[in-house]
């Protein structure tokens, strides 16, 4: 009743605004204003103010005008590259493997009736639940001294393997795995393969769904008529049913790389800091998080945080040039 | 016969591997230290320690950190479904000058890394002195492009002819918008409402970097220093853990249906 008091008289008003020459110009000023201000101080601004402060050599709030010196430094930075790498390893480790798995229990998924919608909950579990928490189990389960893993490698006659560190070895696991043939800072570092594997069983729920979603919507008369036609499996899924899917793996693509480069709760949640031993896991978000909030450099973290969009636009578009062509749209 | 078995195996194979973690969360919660803190593989508890709930919340201020992030979260929601119904039926219904400028610059805001804007807001929040405030961990996040978006969306697809009808009964815009159009799209208010909440819960980076001290602190941030803290009290950590994700498990399963559903079409047909 009292909504209607207030909703009453404001809707005659603005009705009888609207009947004059101004249309609906007062009505969408007054529902448009609370996103718009919203969105303009905290989404739009900021843009124009990151690239004015990036010009700035600022230091918890203040410092002087100093041109493209963050820019030259970032480029100059070694540690600038190397969160660059990571950031690389981890978009290249967990989205085709992620890919490939949600794919593979989507097309399971797809094939059986009774107990679909539970299962489908099920693998859709850990993409509900928050990072950090989920986070947190995974770095009990593989602390060194305490942990299941090693407990459970232990109980198998593995006791005390080059790979026991898990989360807090920095070595490469190219070197764990030749017995230090290559160099230890080559390939990514065990750590971050932790923290890819992390990922993966974090996010593959929602391309299962997203992917069993396609696959449902798929004509069944195609698969069957090139079953019928001979094809095996691996024929039809090749040749029938990913060029059917292939919009919705492509959006899949175009998000999972976009998260892969903005990744940072795992990051920081797995290894307490997100840098990890030896900064082995700063990818750079985490390393745009150091320089401004650790370090105080707010100028040179937004120099950063430009680089790392611009790299962020260029791949998005790469992708759209080169892989959204081969998309086959009905 | 013997496929259709062996597709069963893998995916009962796959969803143990996927629960596993949690399972083994919700029984060393109510471990003993000693039992939490030795390296062996018994999945039971000797005894089930229920006490350790309350210990859980004495060991930090977990009281402290659930009401904030509960608080923040009504208020986001809360708000982001106002903005959205709000912007998203002026965008889909009213003619209005710059229309298409504005959604434009909306939508733009959708495509733009949070990197970007991460360290702007940080000092826009210091120079407006709202570091360590609730105004700082809601206002910010009080509207969206993706909500608006989908409103906008669901708002087009309603047939024109209802308006006409509405408006013959005498009702303007403000009206068929409350009374005839947010009820037929509840769908979709239910979902946007969903993802501002999980989003807001969930968000760990922005809470973070904006408030110094425990009587502001969010859940997750507390939960990534309690982790720091705790040291080898597994059991404690992971009842912390399991008080976590209990609400967004709840919520989940509460509305699954709803979200799956909406979410997907959002995202594919987007």
């Amino acid at each position: 009743m009292i909504f209607e008091r207030i909703l009453g008289p404001l809707d005659s008003l603005f009705d009888r605004i609207g009947r004059r020459k101004t249309g609906d110009a007062p009505l969408a000023a007054f529902l448009l204003v609370p996103a718009v201000l919203v969105l303009g101080v905290f989404g739009i601004y900021p843009l124009f103010f990151s690239i004015y402060i990036s010009l700035f050599d600022l230091r918890m709030g203040r410092g002087a005008f100093c041109g493209l010196e963050n820019y030259t430094e970032a480029l100059t930075t070694p540690n600038f590259w190397h969160s660059l790498v990571v950031t690389l390893y981890f978009a290249l480790g967990t989205i085709p493997v992620a890919m490939a798995l949600s794919f593979l229990v989507a097309s399971a998924l797809f094939r059986i009736v009774r107990g679909r919608s539970i299962l489908r909950t099920v693998y859709f579990l850990p993409y509900v639940t928050s990072v950090v928490a989920a986070a947190t189990i995974w770095r009990v389960l593989l602390n060194p001294h305490y942990g299941l893993v090693n407990a459970a490698l232990g109980a198998v006659g593995f006791e005390e393997t080059r790979w026991s560190q898990w989360l807090l070895e920095p070595k490469g696991v190219l070197y764990l795995a030749t017995g230090g043939l290559i160099p230890e800072s080559v390939g990514p570092s065990l750590a971050l393969c932790c923290v890819i594997l992390f990922e993966i069983w974090h996010s593959s729920g929602f391309m299962i769904v997203i992917l069993l979603a396609g696959m449902t919507a798929i004509p069944r008369e195609l698969e069957e008529s090139a079953r019928i036609d001979g094809a095996n499996w691996f024929q039809v899924t090749r040749r029938v049913t990913v060029p059917l899917l292939s919009p919705t793996i492509f959006f899949l693509l175009i998000i999972s790389a976009i998260k892969a480069f903005q990744a940072f709760n795992s990051f920081y949640a797995l290894t307490g800091d997100g840098r990890g031993p030896v900064n082995a896991t700063q990818n750079m978000t985490v390393y745009i998080y150091a320089s401004f909030f650790l370090n105080g450099r707010e100028g040179y973290g937004a120099a950063v945080a430009t680089l790392l969009s611009v790299a962020i636009v260029a791949l998005t578009l790469a992708q759209w040039r080169f892989v959204g062509r081969k998309v086959y749209y009905e | 016969m013997t496929r259709k078995a062996l597709v069963y195996v893998v995916l009962s194979a796959g969803a143990v591997v996927t629960t596993f973690p949690f399972l083994w969360m919700l029984t060393t919660a109510f471990k003993t230290y000693a039992e939490a803190a030795s390296p062996t593989v018994d999945l039971w508890p000797e005894v089930w320690q229920w006490q350790n709930l309350g210990e859980t919340f004495r060991a930090a201020p977990f009281a402290t950190y659930f009401a904030n992030t509960f608080l923040v979260a009504a208020i986001v929601t809360s708000a982001v479904v106002v903005t959205a119904v709000t912007a998203g039926y002026a965008f889909a219904r009213l003619e209005f000058p710059l229309r298409r400028v504005l959604f434009g610059l909306v939508l733009a805001t959708m495509m733009v890394p949070f990197e970007v804007i991460l360290i702007p807001n940080f000092v826009l929040i210091h120079r407006l002195d709202w570091y360590n405030t609730y105004a700082a961990l809601t206002i910010p996040w009080c509207a969206n492009a993706f909500s608006i978006f989908l409103m906008r969306q669901a708002f087009m697809g309603l047939p024109g002819d209802f308006f006409d009808a509405a408006r013959v009964d005498g009702c303007g815009h403000l009206r068929f918008l409350a009374y005839v159009a947010a009820p037929l799209v509840k769908p979709m208010v239910v979902t946007v409402a969903l993802f501002a909440f999980l989003g807001s819960y969930n968000s760990l980076i922005w809470p973070l970097i904006v408030t110094g001290t425990e009587s502001r602190r969010v859940v997750q941030v507390g939960l990534t220093m309690f982790s720091g803290e705790a040291g080898v009290q597994f059991n404690l950590l992971m009842c912390a853990s399991a008080l976590v994700i209990l609400p967004t498990v709840a919520v989940y399963f509460a509305a699954q249906r709803h979200f799956l559903e909406s979410s997907l079409g959002a995202g594919i047909k987007g």
